[in-house]
């Protein structure tokens, strides 16, 4: 073929021009995401430095929650997400082996997958709703840590459920034909073969809804989370499963919005310390993802 | 005798099993139930009538002339700042994934998907927290508004909430464009760009509509932050600057202030069940296109 | 599982909520084994969580009905106890930069009311130095809020209705956050709300002298709009519970009152 051929016109330099112009846009368009989110975490880092110390976080708080820690809060989310993870893992890890390992593709796994999908889209406040009418009112947990963890319970359900069936079909078919080849039963196979080798992605799945847990506000707010509560400092036992509890998530929302006078560092240390432990949770579940990718033996 | 041990395990494993399966079904259900079992005798006992609720704009539920639950203003509120968030999300969320797709530098797009992953995990009275501390005097400061609390701080802070997800599901939707597409599109010359704008958008149509109705059944559904950042204000918004009210913000707002059992409190459950409605409406749009994905 | 020897719920009046967390956290220092849970939710709540049993002490920005205390004494086959645990003197506030000083409960209610006729600023004799819009922008608090009832009672009478249009905020600090930020704004709230950033108006009732809110004018009636803070409690509550409330009406409560901002009762 002649060389001219491939000379560029006028229109090739246009569509060049252009393809340059689109490729700036676009990743303009991912820098509108990034930067603000990147100048915001700087920011409340950079108003949050003066309070932050270990301190902060291992003392209550003093004068009319003004000052001083988050201690209770912290606390609280902690036995919040132990709590709601305790009930909804299991019953996730179950449920999913169950979609994925045991039934058939029929009209019962659809109206599943289709609960699953809706469970997942209910909005937060609807699940406190939910969280109130059935733990507080109908169970009878009253207004208590039980029902906080139960709400938050239901709603994470829908993405363990989801996250661990991801895990689950990771594991290569060939693994449970051997083990049926030897006569396996269905559940043997299961518990000996699938189960350890799907669990690094069962768990990556976990410790990011325990990043989700601890951030949601609205499913505690009416079911167990109080304006605030006394609480020896130190103690990890401090809470019983039928007391109202402080939450991080709750506390920045209280002292945002209903405590008058409270110091700016204070409030964006509240902020920072919800903020970094999700984040830390998160890194801690890619930095586990990464980790067991390496170890993977196939 | 261990063999008859192992079968009881197994069948009590399995029945654990199937119980759990059926578990979701149940649970959406459950939550149907308890909101409508708070919420209906509100209905029935004729305190709250539901065409006042659906068609009227005027929510009043403590006035000494008689508590009036009209959704309308709300249902507006909800849309105004749904609506401005998606006009800021869905450009920026497709653009990036468009770039994250078929532009980005490899190198780059592992780091820049972990950016957008942070975004995506930041809990939502954080964002909150942003729109009454940050965006508001900024928002002051640049259109000389009276109060920075109104829908163009909420619409900002929901498109920044929804934009991860409406770009991880629109990077799939993209990814499942088949690779032979792109190489035909190439071998006849077209540049990269030409062939995301003619050959992979329209194709991945079906995917990206998916992606985007999720980010808005997600923004319907956000409470906390727009409690703390669009300002209260139970009325029709007459711009961007005005401060208004969601169905969500609503009901966080006031369920803390009346009484178990109370008027009030029956009317706020069915304004969850009308948030229920919308959302399940939206979701399954969206999973029906994101599951039709591409042709 | 607790280690707490014994919990008291305490809940009801937003406007007492930060006040009762002081109490609270100061009482931890005296008995360390009572762990005192605070909530907010508005006096009716309060109120009728001490129906239901489920809370012990409901704080109350108004008085208990008739109807509500007969309500709680049969399901509880026990009397309610009402205790005055101080006072709050409500406070109208304006951003530092507006001129106006003092202004009348009439001019309130013409302000405030539907169907009132002051909606500018210039009809109060303030005029903006840039000639900024003129409006008044009204703020006020949610329909159930206690704050809410008492300032419709006071100033625009048991029947009146508040005009359309003003911005119903969420939280009595919320009242004040916003005024501070805005110059147009008039809002009210707790005296015990005041921060740096706001001015607080003196008040004029009739022909007497226009009185700023202080803890000695709320508590010689010179400052008209101030209102009992009360506490209900059941009878034959339990030994932590009545100790709380004691120790709540001591000196030492009463110490946390004023510093809360509030009127402590008259020793």
């Amino acid at each position: 073929m002649a060389r001219a051929d491939f000379r560029e016109t006028p229109r090739t330099r246009a569509a060049r021009h252009r393809q340059g112009g689109a490729r700036w846009i676009l990743a303009l368009a991912v820098a509108a995401m990034v930067l603000p989110m990147l100048s915001i975490v700087g920011f409340l880092l950079w108003k949050a430095a003066p309070v932050l110390s270990p301190d902060f976080l291992l003392r209550a708080p003093v004068d009319g929650m003004k000052a001083g820690g988050i201690w209770p809060a912290f606390l609280g989310t902690l036995y919040l997400v132990v709590f709601s993870l305790a009930l909804a893992g299991p019953l996730g890890v179950l449920a999913a082996i169950y979609l994925h390992e045991y039934a058939k593709e029929s009209r019962l796994t659809k109206l599943i997958d289709l609960a699953v999908l809706n469970l997942a889209g209910v909005p937060s406040i609807v699940h406190a709703l939910f969280g109130l009418g059935a733990f507080v009112a109908f169970a009878g947990m009253g207004r208590s840590i039980l029902a906080a963890s139960l709400t938050l319970a239901v709603m994470t359900l829908p993405v363990i459920i989801a996250s661990t069936k991801e895990a689950l079909g990771a594991v290569p078919r060939s693994f449970r034909e051997a083990c049926w080849n030897v006569g396996a039963s269905r559940w043997a196979t299961i518990r000996a073969v699938v189960l350890p080798n799907s669990i690094s992605g069962i768990l990556t799945g976990f410790i990011l809804q325990v990043s989700r847990t601890a951030g949601e506000t609205a499913p505690i707010m009416f079911t167990g989370a109080v304006f605030y509560k006394s609480l020896p400092e130190g103690d990890l036992f401090a809470y019983g499963l039928l007391d109202q509890c402080m939450a991080l998530s709750m506390h920045l929302f209280t002292i945002s919005t209903q405590v008058p006078g409270v110091s700016d560092g204070v409030s964006y240390a509240t902020a920072v310390v919800l903020l970094g432990s999700v984040l830390a949770v998160n890194a801690a579940s890619i930095a586990l993802r990464v980790y067991l990718r390496t170890r993977k033996r196939w | 005798m261990r063999r008859y041990w192992q079968r009881i395990e197994e069948r009590l494993a399995e029945l654990l099993i199937h119980t759990s399966g059926i578990s979701a079904v149940i649970f959406v259900f459950a939550i149907l139930f308890f909101v409508l079992r708070e919420g209906w005798p509100g209905l029935a006992s004729g305190a709250v009538d539901l065409g006042q609720m659906l068609f009227s704009g005027d929510w009043r539920p403590t006035s000494p002339e008689g508590a009036r639950y009209g959704t309308l203003a709300l249902v507006v509120g909800t849309f105004s700042v749904t609506v401005v968030a998606m006009a800021i999300a869905v450009p920026l969320s497709l653009g990036a994934a468009l770039f994250l797709s078929e532009f980005a530098p490899p190198a780059w797009r592992e780091t820049l998907k972990v950016l957008i992953e942070i975004l995506a995990a930041i809990p939502s009275v954080v964002w909150g927290f942003i729109g009454l501390m940050v965006m508001n005097p900024l928002i002051v400061q640049f259109t000389g508004a009276a109060i920075g609390l109104n829908v163009l701080n909420g619409g900002i802070i929901l498109a920044l909430m929804s934009a991860p997800i409406i770009t991880s599901l629109s990077e799939d939707a993209l990814k499942a464009v088949p690779d032979s597409y792109r190489e035909a599109a190439l071998a006849m010359g077209a540049t990269q760009w030409q062939t995301a704008w003619r050959v992979l958008l329209p194709t991945a149509r079906k995917g990206l509509a998916g992606a985007a109705l999720l980010g808005l059944g997600r923004a319907v559904g956000e409470s906390m932050a727009v409690l703390m950042a669009t300002g209260h204000s139970v009325r029709y918004p007459n711009g961007l600057l005005d401060s208004v009210r969601t169905l969500t913000a609503t009901i966080a707002a006031e369920l803390g202030e009346s009484a178990v059992g109370s008027e009030h409190y029956r009317a706020l459950f069915l304004v969850g069940a009308q948030l229920l409605v919308i959302t399940f409406a939206i979701n399954w749009v969206a999973s029906r296109l994101v599951r039709g994905g591409t042709k | 599982m607790s280690k707490v020897a014994a919990v008291v719920r305490n809940a009801g009046s937003d406007t007492m909520v930060n006040v009762a967390q002081a109490w609270a956290e100061e009482y931890a220092k005296v008995n360390a084994a009572v762990s005192v849970e605070v909530s907010g939710g508005g006096s009716a709540t309060g109120i009728a969580g001490l129906i239901d049993g489920v809370v012990d002490l409901a704080n109350c920005s108004r008085r208990m009905e008739v109807s509500e205390r007969a309500r709680a004494e049969e399901k509880n086959h026990h009397g309610v106890v009402e205790t005055i645990a101080g006072h709050d003197a409500l406070a109208l506030y304006v951003h530092p930069d507006n001129p106006l000083d003092e202004i009348s409960l009439e001019q309130l209610g013409r302000m405030y009311g539907r169907g009132g006729d002051v909606e500018r600023w210039s009809q109060l004799g303030i005029s903006w130095p840039h000639g900024e819009d003129d409006r008044i922008l009204l703020i006020s608090r949610q329909s159930n809020s206690g704050t809410y009832e008492y300032f419709r009672n006071s100033i625009l009478g048991k029947r009146g209705e508040f005009r359309a249009g003003t911005r119903d905020l969420n939280g009595s600090k919320e009242v004040v956050s916003l005024i501070a930020s805005t110059r147009a704004a008039i809002g009210y709230s707790g005296m015990g709300y005041a921060i740096e950033g706001v001015k607080t108006l003196r008040i004029k009732a009739g022909a007497s002298a226009a009185v700023a809110p202080t803890v000695e004018s709320a508590q010689n009636g010179t400052y008209k709009i101030s209102r009992p803070l009360y506490i209900y409690s059941l009878e034959g509550a339990a030994a932590a519970i009545t100790n709380y409330l004691e120790w709540i009406l001591s000196p030492a409560g009463q110490a946390v009152v004023r510093k809360a901002g509030y009127v402590p009762l008259v020793s």
